[in-house]
């Protein structure tokens, strides 16, 4: 066991969201289902927290509230909040959701990933390495990295 | 204004090849596959200008050149010193220099001491963050760099060796992207701030009394500043060549789209207004990550997106 402490002993919990409910048409194959912030929220609330055994969504990081689509532009907009201004596992929960939604989103769509605005001491630079497309590429060929990124996004 | 598109055959991401294309009547055909000597991404290319050798620069650390013989290109030289990633290699007007720079914060000038031995001249360690993008002045011994700690350096030659004489601190997020008009006394410069700005320099005991860095270098100020013609990051910034004294700059960004923009016609030298003289919103599916000019033909110029596509644009006429 690491002896590091936790940045973060005692986080918050928050209540699950129950399942989509479906319609009829999300069965009807002539009707198109467009990509929502339902959507979205789903595919990133199941991460796990780099520190504690919860999903983002569980501790408050996530929200469905916090995520912006424009089908026009294909621009899919996620913010997010760090359980405390400090935590140090923000850069690494920013990369995580990345991760995820590039590999879930189809090509050609454009994402950008945010601390929400003032719930982080290092927002701006989290933000911007987030959304450097060359440090999310040398990211994702670090095989280092990507083990403690594909631990997270392991779905508990 | 308008201009037609060819699209060139789409190729494999990431395969660390140099593909070398030539046009046949209406229809591109790549007549030579640069491979097996880069190991990861190759990130930039550039000719040098006298058009004999053409310069890699990868995400492997090293930088090749290549050396035309006949039709064939034979790899001549390979750099090695960054401690990583290369992002992008220039030649001096001469075509006897290089300047390369790196994720590793540096920039390294190189000299050809006969038959493609390119010795290093100079490490500059001035940028905090990795660089983005580095070009030579196309007439005097000055080199510009940009980098993601948002700054601009500009370094002198002074007696062999390459000094830091100043610092631009306008854009307020990653410059990605530096280009030099042919006169050297612009610049463009474009980035994650989504602004395009326009530099004019002011040499020693200019008429307008600007300060300028050790009273022996010009100062770039930044004299225009284009706001809200790109939604997403700007990453590549090009003055067209031929066309002296009514440069156009052609800018492609994040957000899929190819711009075209031209100097008003009433417009003050020292505050210039500029507008977008052509828009493609889609010139790509995804992002656009360079534009080029033709070095000759002032009509067209090439793109490169994430979508694996060389596009190929021409104006109707001027």
């Amino acid at each position: 066991m690491s002896t590091k402490p936790l940045d973060n002993e005692a986080p918050t919990m928050h209540q699950k969201t129950g399942e989509r409910a479906l319609s009829h048409a999300d069965y009807d194959d002539e009707v198109e289902d467009v990509i929502d912030e339902r959507e979205i929220f789903d595919i990133i609330r199941m991460i796990t927290d780099p520190e504690h055994p919860n999903s983002l969504e569980e501790l408050g990081v996530t929200n469905l509230e916090h995520i912006e689509i424009d089908l026009a532009s294909k621009c899919v907009a996620v913010e997010f909040t760090p359980t405390i201004p400090h935590c140090s596992m923000a850069s690494l929960i920013a990369l995580s959701i990345r991760t995820r939604l590039i590999r879930s989103l189809p090509i050609g769509y454009k994402i950008d990933v945010r601390v929400r605005a003032g719930t982080h001491a290092s927002e701006r630079s989290v933000n911007k390495q987030v959304n450097d497309k060359e440090r999310v590429a040398a990211a994702l060929e670090n095989s280092h990295l990507m083990d403690v990124v594909n631990q997270c996004l392991t779905t508990i | 204004m308008s201009y037609y598109i060819s699209q060139v055959t789409p190729t494999e991401r990431g395969d660390k090849a140099i593909r070398i294309w030539t046009q046949a009547q209406d229809t591109w055909n790549c007549i030579n596959v640069l491979e097996d000597a880069h190991t990861r991404t190759v990130r930039h290319v550039s000719w040098s200008h006298d058009g004999k050798f053409l310069a890699s620069a990868s995400f492997d650390a090293t930088t090749c050149v290549w050396e035309r013989v006949e039709n064939d290109w034979e790899l001549a030289a390979t750099l090695e010193g960054h401690e990583n990633e290369v992002k992008c290699a220039e030649w001096s007007s001469n075509s006897r220099r290089l300047v390369t720079c790196s994720r590793d914060k540096s920039v390294w000038i190189w000299e050809d001491e006969g038959d493609c031995d390119f010795d290093c001249m100079s490490i500059l360690q001035e940028h905090t963050q990795d660089v983005k993008c580095v070009k030579f002045h196309p007439q005097e011994a000055i080199i510009a760099s940009v980098s993601y700690d948002d700054t601009v350096k500009l370094y002198g030659e002074d007696d062999d060796d390459w000094e830091l004489f100043d610092t631009l601190k306008d854009h307020t997020s990653t410059i990605w992207c530096i280009d030099f008009d042919c006169t050297g006394d612009r610049m463009v410069t474009s980035g994650d701030d989504k602004t395009i700005r326009i530099w004019q320099a002011y040499h020693p005991g200019n008429a307008q009394n600007i300060d300028t860095p050790d009273h022996s270098h010009p100062k770039y100020v930044n004299v225009a500043t284009l706001e809200n013609v790109h939604t997403r990051p700007i990453f590549h910034c090009a003055f067209s060549k031929v066309t002296k004294g009514k440069e156009r700059i052609a800018t492609v960004a994040g957000d899929d789209s190819l711009v075209i923009l031209k100097e008003a016609d009433v417009s003050d030298r020292n505050a210039p207004s500029w507008e977008v003289q052509f828009r493609e919103p889609q010139a790509h599916t995804q992002d656009v990550n360079c534009v080029c000019w033709h070095p000759t033909d002032p009509n067209m110029l090439v793109t490169a997106g994430d979508d694996g596509c060389i596009n190929i644009w021409r104006t109707a006429s001027e």
